[in-house]
């Protein structure tokens, strides 16, 4: 019954920790060939635009920072009805709203995904713009994709290792990758204005 | 302060209640809005604050030009094609680069595309439930409904047992109490005046548009490789084309792909004036009494232009939409427009959270500063980290002031259908002038909340026109052998002048946008972006002008003191994304919309 299976990355990679959910299944890309049955998506902060994306999938495996109130980098992984619910226990950021309208959406008109997955990570630092992830949560993104690829798995999509050294096809433009962001970032230290 | 008049003309109160409107719902971004409600609940002074910090200016320092429109992109969730777009076009612009016809073509197409889909979704997803009650719709007969439905359009989802089976759905999903976007509603408000059928009809297009939106932006997926985040080029378009190509992932775009694109700007003028259109009228007639939200409207207005017709062409003879501003009201006078003057486009901060060595003067964006500075009023109202009313004689916003000659303007689908029909232009006159005729309306309704969402649904149909357009233009050009999309003459930076300074424009669909880019020995030296919310979400300037928000919702009564039902309704006509004008810094938003009364 499940054909197909999408595994978005949500979060805005400029506000520091928000970028968890994108850098995540850039690793994801990095190291394992999804083959032709599962999307990987870079969804950004696109809030109806995913609408598309997340439609009739038969697995949909949410990656993100969510704020639990729990220590920073803690992963947590919630299923099904449970990830609406855990999208807005607290919100902490525009897209999570908007996201969660996504999923009702596709509810009201009849594409909801057949089965739901959110993997979240408890962030740190939401607040330093231009920064990158820090450590606490970006040494999260291993553990977050090995839950990603059980659960792809569980649902009968394994994703098969990478060749060292083979041409991978990177989500999105290698200037706004991982590497090279973070490599030339450079911060304004704001944090003693914030309101 | 009790009762002012402004320089530029509104009268503004501050003695009555105060009613706190934190955060505006369905928009983008964080916008905050006070209001002064005199005895009859009737606004007599309003301040707009953008909560939230964006220091884009100051992350792109350093980084490669060619890299620009990849951050830019980010900055919205929403705006993303919009803001690409902009910077490869000052970039190319500041290095002198030329774009081949079929990447102007293409970018126009794309373009038009994100108008034609943006003001869809705006109108039904993030507007319409400012003036249709959902719960009401499900009061609706489907009968009536579909007599009502078919007497405004042919199009075929008219019958009972259609809007029959989206009033169960709808019913099913409001008793699973997962209201989703229907949460936080005001239903059962006065200020909704559509009978139940109309409700209905306009929930099920709302349901329709949500399923015609997935299509029309497989455009951006084929011109762009990928959709979200399609690609961008400095030079051109990603895209290479191969009309006999094969159809595989990676291939050049191929006549399979082209005749996709061509069905699809088929469906989207068929959508838009057959659903789109004849929808907007309807509610419009039921709201025709409701004529608030003047602001700055058919006052002060500005448009930068759009839609090139020949490639690497800015002047005004060249553009599809009109480039001018129109100040203090009068029709008759388009004045000229021009980004790189430095005593035209100035943006101040003495209101905003953002320090100037000198904050009596404007700056010019390639000149311009971002150094924030977040200082509260001595007449604010609680603390730095839990503000319960702001001080607006201080600094009370992350929206800088941008001022045209000194004047606050208003932009966005009003403000270019003003300038098109100040002008004499058919194409923008005709289609006004039929709407306000069958409406039975006069001139001057058009510069009202009504007005500016009903000069986005016309601008919606030239969009998807315009589409067919490009289309066509792409075809014949591809056809008669140029297969060119992109130019690298000058893709090396040793091509690059030493020291070089460009401006991009785009007329984003919620209003004019702009970048301005200085480039110093192949990096970017400085980054600007004025964006439309910026224009449009404006706070008061040293002379004590307010902004388009603030003006717009002057005068305008509250049916109900305590629900913010019309000024949600006036502030989403102007379809405002906060999180391209300002960045996060708001602490946790905890409930989703508070309305505090002082």
């Amino acid at each position: 019954m499940t054909r197909s299976a999408v595994v978005v990355g949500i979060g805005n990679i400029l506000w520091a920790d928000e970028g968890f959910g994108v850098r995540a299944v850039e690793a994801l890309n990095e190291g394992w060939d999804p083959g032709p049955d599962v999307h990987l998506v870079d969804g950004g902060t696109q809030g109806l635009g995913l609408l598309p994306v997340v439609e009739d999938a038969g697995l949909l495996v949410i990656l993100d920072a969510v704020d639990f109130g729990l220590v920073p980098g803690v992963l947590m992984v919630a299923t099904d009805d449970e990830v609406p619910r855990y999208l807005t226990a607290k919100k902490l950021s525009l897209h999570q709203t908007s996201f969660q309208d996504v999923l009702a959406l596709a509810q009201l008109s009849g594409h909801a995904p057949a089965r739901m997955v959110l993997i979240g990570v408890q962030p740190q630092d939401l607040e330093t713009y231009g920064g990158g992830l820090s450590p606490a949560v970006a040494a999260r993104i291993g553990e977050a994709t090995d839950h990603a690829r059980a659960h792809l798995a569980d649902a009968g999509f394994s994703l098969m290792p990478r060749n060292t050294g083979s041409d991978v096809e990177p989500l999105g433009p290698v200037a706004v990758a991982m590497p090279l962001y973070e490599r030339d970032t450079v911060s304004p230290d704001i944090s003693e204005t914030a309101p | 302060m009790s009762s002012i008049t402004t320089p530029n003309g509104f009268s503004v109160d501050n003695s009555g209640r105060r009613m706190v409107v934190d955060p505006v719902t369905r928009i983008e971004g964080h916008l905050r809005v006070e209001v002064n409600l005199d005895a009859n609940n009737t606004i007599q002074n309003a301040v707009s604050s953008g909560t939230m910090w964006r220091g884009l200016e100051v992350i792109l320092r350093g980084r490669d030009p060619r890299d620009a429109w990849a951050f830019t992109e980010r900055i919205c969730g929403v705006c993303t094609g919009v803001h690409a777009l902009t910077s490869v076009r000052a970039v190319e612009d500041a290095l002198g680069i030329k774009i081949p016809a079929n990447a102007n073509t293409i970018r126009n197409l794309m373009l038009a595309t994100q108008w034609a889909q943006d003001h869809l979704i705006h109108f039904y997803h993030l507007h319409a439930l400012d003036w249709v009650d959902v719960v009401s719709a499900l009061k609706a007969d489907p009968k009536a409904t579909s007599a009502l439905a078919q007497s405004i359009s042919p199009w075929p989802n008219s019958s009972p047992g259609y809007f029959r089976d989206v009033q169960t759905r709808l019913k099913k999903f409001v008793e699973s109490g997962q209201l989703g976007p229907f949460m936080n509603g005001y239903w059962g408000n006065a200020a909704y005046l559509l009978p139940p059928v109309a409700n209905l009809m306009a929930v099920s297009h709302y349901l329709e548009a949500l399923d015609f939106q997935r299509e029309i932006i497989k455009i951006h997926t084929v011109f762009g490789g990928k959709n979200p985040h399609p690609n961008w080029l400095v030079g051109g378009m990603a895209c290479a084309i191969n009309l006999d190509g094969p159809l595989a992932a990676g291939a050049p775009v191929n006549i399979v792909q082209l005749n996709l694109v061509s069905s699809i700007v088929d469906r989207t003028i068929a959508f838009i004036d057959q659903v789109y259109i004849p929808d907007l009228k309807a509610i419009a007639s039921f709201y025709k009494g409701w004529q608030y939200g003047q602001g700055l409207s058919g006052r002060n207005v500005l448009a930068y232009g759009e839609f090139p017709v020949h490639a690497n062409d800015w002047s005004d003879g060249n553009l599809m939409m009109p480039r001018g501003a129109i100040v203090n009201g009068k029709i008759s006078e388009v004045l000229p427009v021009d980004l790189r003057d430095p005593n035209q486009v100035q943006e101040f901060v003495d209101h905003s959270w953002y320090k100037y060595p000198n904050e009596a003067i404007g700056l010019h964006p390639w000149s311009g500063i971002t150094d924030p500075d977040f200082r509260l009023g001595a007449k604010t109202v609680g603390t730095k980290t839990h503000i319960r009313q702001l001080d607006e004689a201080a600094k009370y916003s992350f929206i800088k002031a941008p001022r045209w000659r000194g004047h606050a303007m208003e932009v966005g689908p009003l403000s270019r259908f003003t300038v098109g029909y100040a002008k004499g232009m058919p194409e923008f006159k005709e289609p006004v002038d039929k709407l306000l005729k069958d409406l039975g309306l006069p001139f001057e309704a058009l510069f009202t909340t009504l007005g500016r969402t009903a000069a986005r649904g016309l601008e919606a149909s030239w969009a998807a026109h315009a589409m067919r357009t490009f289309h066509d233009q792409l075809m014949a050009n591809l056809r008669a052998g140029d297969l060119a999309t992109a130019s690298t003459a000058k893709w090396e930076p040793s091509t690059w002048p030493a020291e070089a300074k460009g401006v991009g424009q785009v007329e984003a669909p919620r209003g004019a946008l702009g970048h301005w880019v200085h480039i110093k020995s192949g990096k970017i030296e400085s980054y600007q972006a004025v964006v439309p919310t910026t224009w449009n979400g404006s706070p008061r300037d040293p002379a004590g002008n307010i902004g388009p928000f603030e003006a717009a919702l002057l005068n305008t009564p509250l049916a109900d003191g305590t629900q913010p039902l019309e000024i949600l309704r006036t502030l989403h006509s102007f379809d405002p994304c906060l999180a391209c004008s300002t960045h996060v810094m708001a602490p946790d938003g905890g409930e989703l919309v508070r309305v505090q009364a002082l």
